[in-house]
């Protein structure tokens, strides 16, 4: 028996290396609320497979639980880079139900999304220790990176030793600053694009391939 | 637990040294800043929580916060050499670390913040 066991486990070793390569990377897609995560993981879903994730908002917190999708084949250059997209709820510290009343949604509603905003913040952390391996990091180039919860969730990725592509996202506004963003996290690649607009998609489709594939 | 007492007019404002923190696992750091904070007090680590407690702090206290009651926390670090500065003079040694300003999410705004500077306005309750 012990051998027998011996051999099954060695042949399921051989096998697990194998294939080992050829599974797909699960790429996390972290940021603050609203920097456009979901309309980012929506616009490479779309592109690669047809499908959307999940629904766009500018009501903060509308992804309240993470969304994966499975498969995403993305081909550069001859080659085919297989990753499984994460999209999570937008991180912070500090989640009030009357944050919600502000975009005329009723108390009972609001009550419901701050509860389940916090549980999808606290399912993103626990992702982000255990599940991922890669982050996409997204920031809305019109706002200042320079927040806590942006420097704590850098840190823990790299602690991590994760992989990560910074994404200055909504370059189609006026007051956007790639910069802004290149300044504060000069340790990594910032790659500008419009995620609503599909701007510059190709250098980002090229950089996932080359950080996850 | 808090190390000073507690005022009824007052902010009550906890000065925790690195050593302190440092003998400690994370879920008890984690509820030594939580509990004080649902106090309405600030907590002042010397040193701060490295990325893995940081993760935790945000995990634990998402599942804390409830409607009309705790809405979370306002966190702040500015980064410290081995030269701790005034606060490790105060404590009367210098540690490597992060100075960390944590506050209830309702009763703490940061004003303005750099790289030398947190400046923080603490609201009445």
């Amino acid at each position: 028996m012990g051998l027998l066991t011996n051999i099954k486990s060695s042949i399921s070793t051989v096998t697990s290396s194998l294939f080992a390569g050829s599974e797909p990377k699960r790429i996390g897609i972290y940021g603050p609320p609203n920097a456009g995560k979901t309309t980012l993981a929506n616009r490479i879903a779309r592109d690669w497979t047809g499908d959307a994730i999940g629904p766009e908002s500018h009501v903060p917190h509308e992804t309240r639980r993470a969304r994966r999708k499975e498969d995403v084949e993305i081909k550069r250059d001859g080659r085919t880079v297989s990753i499984d997209i994460v999209d999570t709820p937008g991180v912070t510290t500090k989640i009030d139900y009357e944050e919600f009343l502000e975009h005329d949604i009723e108390k009972e509603d609001a009550v419901r999304r701050s509860r389940e905003a916090t549980e999808g913040v606290a399912e993103a952390m626990h992702w982000l220790r255990e599940d991922v391996d890669g982050v996409i990091y997204v920031l809305d180039a019109t706002t200042d990176p320079f927040t806590q919860v942006n420097t704590m969730l850098i840190g823990i990725i790299e602690s991590q030793d994760l992989p990560v592509l910074i994404l200055a996202n909504k370059t189609d506004l006026e007051d956007a600053s790639v910069k802004r963003i290149r300044d504060a996290f000069p340790q990594h690649e910032t790659i500008p694009l419009s995620a609503l607009e599909g701007d510059n998609m190709d250098e980002v489709y090229d950089k996932i391939a080359e950080y996850f594939g | 637990m808090p190390e000073s007492q507690r005022s009824d007019d007052g902010v009550q404002i906890d000065m925790i040294s690195a050593e302190r923190m440092d003998g400690l696992r994370t879920m008890e750091k984690i509820r030594l800043i939580l509990d004080s904070v649902h106090e309405g007090n600030i907590v002042i680590l010397e040193k701060g929580l490295d990325p893995d407690e940081e993760s935790k702090l945000i995990e634990v206290t998402m599942s804390e916060i409830s409607p009309d009651g705790f809405t979370g926390i306002e966190i702040e670090t500015i980064p410290t050499g081995e030269e701790t500065g005034l606060f490790g003079k105060l404590m009367g040694k210098s540690s490597k670390g992060k100075l960390t300003v944590i506050g209830p999410a309702n009763r703490i705004e940061t004003l303005h913040k750099d790289e030398n500077l947190i400046s923080t306005l603490i609201h009445d309750q």
